[in-house]
């Protein structure tokens, strides 16, 4: 009963600002598919949700993996999926890509790219920032 | 010695260490995170570069193409090598050291 008051007052209608921020690459860790899990799973719940990689983060969008040889699940594919659960809001900052070479060519979904100076305003608008 | 680097250069400062720490002769295998290490347009790449008469530089294939980067231009004078050659490099050398 109390959980019910409690869900009436906050309202299932508010809608708050999640943002997850990748800043790991695939493989080496787990952080990348267990946040892209995180995702998937808090897109279900219609709030406004925005993704970012940078760092090394930004490794986990590039091209052409094939992890045959290292007995992983390639889950590169998966973030095709996030547009299917309406997660538009994909962020991937411009000076990271940079660093490791790499151009929005390289990535397997359409991202929007912005400097760190944007990216920093954007982030200030959130309400829950969730980092892997 | 062989030396393992499995540690990303943009998150770690194990390849740095290893560069530092390392005696002339030595040879430093990129495996894992590592691999990020041996990307010729990367920031880091110089690091490397500076250092090939010093070192004999390979890297893991495996983990290379696992992270999309087989269409990416590697540092020139990196050997690519299989499981077998990594297997090879621990077997030639007395002493591995893990930069963990």
């Amino acid at each position: 009963m109390s959980e019910m008051n409690e869900f009436d007052e906050n309202g299932p209608e508010v809608i708050k600002r999640f943002m997850y921020v990748n800043r790991k690459a695939p493989y080496g860790t787990i952080y990348a598919l267990e946040c892209l899990e995180v995702v998937l799973v808090a897109a279900a719940f219609d709030q406004d949700v925005s993704v970012v990689f940078l760092d090394d983060g930004v490794c986990q969008l590039k091209k052409n993996q094939d992890t045959t040889g290292i007995g992983m699940k390639n889950f590169s594919k998966t973030y095709g999926a996030l547009d299917d659960y309406d997660v538009e809001k994909i962020y991937v900052e411009k000076e990271s890509l940079a660093a490791r070479g790499l151009t929005e060519d390289d990535l397997v979904i359409p991202v929007e790219v912005l400097a760190a100076d944007d990216l920093r305003e954007v982030m200030a608008q959130q309400d829950v920032i969730i980092s892997s | 010695m062989l030396h393992l680097i499995n540690k990303s250069p943009f998150e770690r400062n194990a390849l740095d260490s290893c560069l530092r720490m390392a005696r002339p002769g030595s040879a430093i295998l990129l495996i894992e995170d590592g691999v990020y290490a041996a990307l010729a347009k990367a920031a880091h790449a110089e690091k490397i570069i500076s250092r090939m008469d010093d070192f004999s530089f390979y890297v893991l294939g495996h983990d290379v193409a696992a992270r999309g980067l087989n269409d990416a231009p590697l540092i020139e004078g990196i050997d690519v090598v299989d499981y077998e050659g990594f297997v090879d490099l621990v077997a030639e050398h007395d002493v591995t050291q893990s930069w963990l």
